[in-house]
């Protein structure tokens, strides 16, 4: 049977004041950051992402051909991209943190991905032809990233990515009402989460 | 849904004394012999409670339990400390049934995170120069 040994670390010295001090300051600014960008989501952005979403579904509705549709839609995407930019900027100006250091950059983050996976896609379905099924894959794709930048947020964030994924998840199966779930989704969703966050979050 | 706006609104009065004795520590050998610290905001998680408070008009028990990562009573034993040293101001409320535990920095709070931050540059500058 083998002997014991106690390991004993050898006289290790407790970090140094000003180390400890840095770690501090490490602290303060990661704590603020995050508190940052848990209520960094726009209430009122979305709220006007959502009524210029009402809009571009009632235009695309009024489109002859799908690629007058798609260009309404892109167009939109546009609008509601220079709109939550401008929102959570001023917000995060409001809050005196820097907009990339704390929501911007998690939205960003979330939302490329999906988003990028959406562009390509939407190309593969209209070569296809199956241009029925990208409203469906647009909120399915716009809600799992929702769902997975709101995880560092408030919980209003990922149950509305959810029922963005829900909602997509049934137009896949209904593609004669593509603009009402486009209005439901993208309108809807985000009038009714946007006031909700305004509400308990401030704008 | 009906919300009720604040029911009982408490800033405490009592003050923790401040730490007047974190001088140094070992491995520093007592030339930088660090400021009057704050002690109440210098515990991690009553410094994180602060910090997360400053940058946010207000948070709720539930949200500041979900950034902190901690347990429903540890939040409430620092949040609790915080507001009876005046460093924040406690909310309760209803949202329809549901009792809702909102939180505010006061100025005093934002005033000693201020001064917490600029001993901490302090130290810092102090290390460098010499």
């Amino acid at each position: 049977m083998g002997s014991i040994h106690l390991v004993v670390p050898q006289n290790e010295e407790p970090p140094a004041l000003h180390e400890r001090a840095m770690d501090n300051l490490k602290y303060i600014r990661e704590t603020m950051e995050r508190a940052t960008a848990f209520t960094g989501i726009p209430g009122w952005g979305q709220v006007a992402i959502g009524i210029t979403a009402l809009a571009s579904s009632f235009i695309s509705a009024q489109q002859k051909t799908f690629k007058a549709w798609l260009a309404v839609w892109v167009a939109e995407a546009l609008i509601a991209s220079l709109i939550a930019g401008w929102s959570m900027d001023r917000k995060a100006r409001a809050a005196k943190m820097p907009l990339l250091s704390g929501p911007g950059r998690k939205v960003a983050f979330s939302l490329s991905p999906p988003i990028f996976a959406g562009a390509i896609i939407t190309v593969v379905l209209y070569r296809a032809g199956l241009t029925g099924a990208i409203p469906g894959l647009w909120l399915l794709l716009y809600g799992t990233g929702v769902v997975t930048g709101g995880m560092f947020s408030v919980s209003a964030v990922p149950i509305m990515g959810l029922c963005f994924m829900a909602l997509g998840a049934i137009a896949f199966f209904s593609p004669g009402l593509a603009n009402w779930f486009m209005a439901a989704g993208f309108g809807g969703l985000h009038i009714v989460f946007g006031v909700l966050i305004a509400r308990r979050y401030g704008g | 849904m009906a919300r009720q706006s604040a029911v009982k609104t408490s800033v405490g009065k009592k003050r923790e004394p401040a730490a007047t004795d974190l001088k140094s520590v070992a491995g520093d050998k007592a030339r930088h012999p660090a400021p009057n610290l704050d002690r109440m905001i210098h515990e991690r998680m009553r410094l994180g409670i602060i910090s997360a408070l400053a940058a946010n008009e207000s948070l709720t028990f539930n949200d500041l339990k979900s950034l902190m990562n901690t347990t429903d009573g540890n939040l409430s034993v620092h949040a609790r400390k915080l507001e009876e040293g005046g460093y924040v101001a406690c909310t309760k409320s209803f949202e329809g049934r549901l009792p809702k535990t909102e939180y505010k920095i006061t100025a005093a709070g934002r005033r000693a995170l201020e001064n917490y931050l600029s001993h901490m540059e302090t130290i810092i500058r102090q290390m460098r120069q010499s």
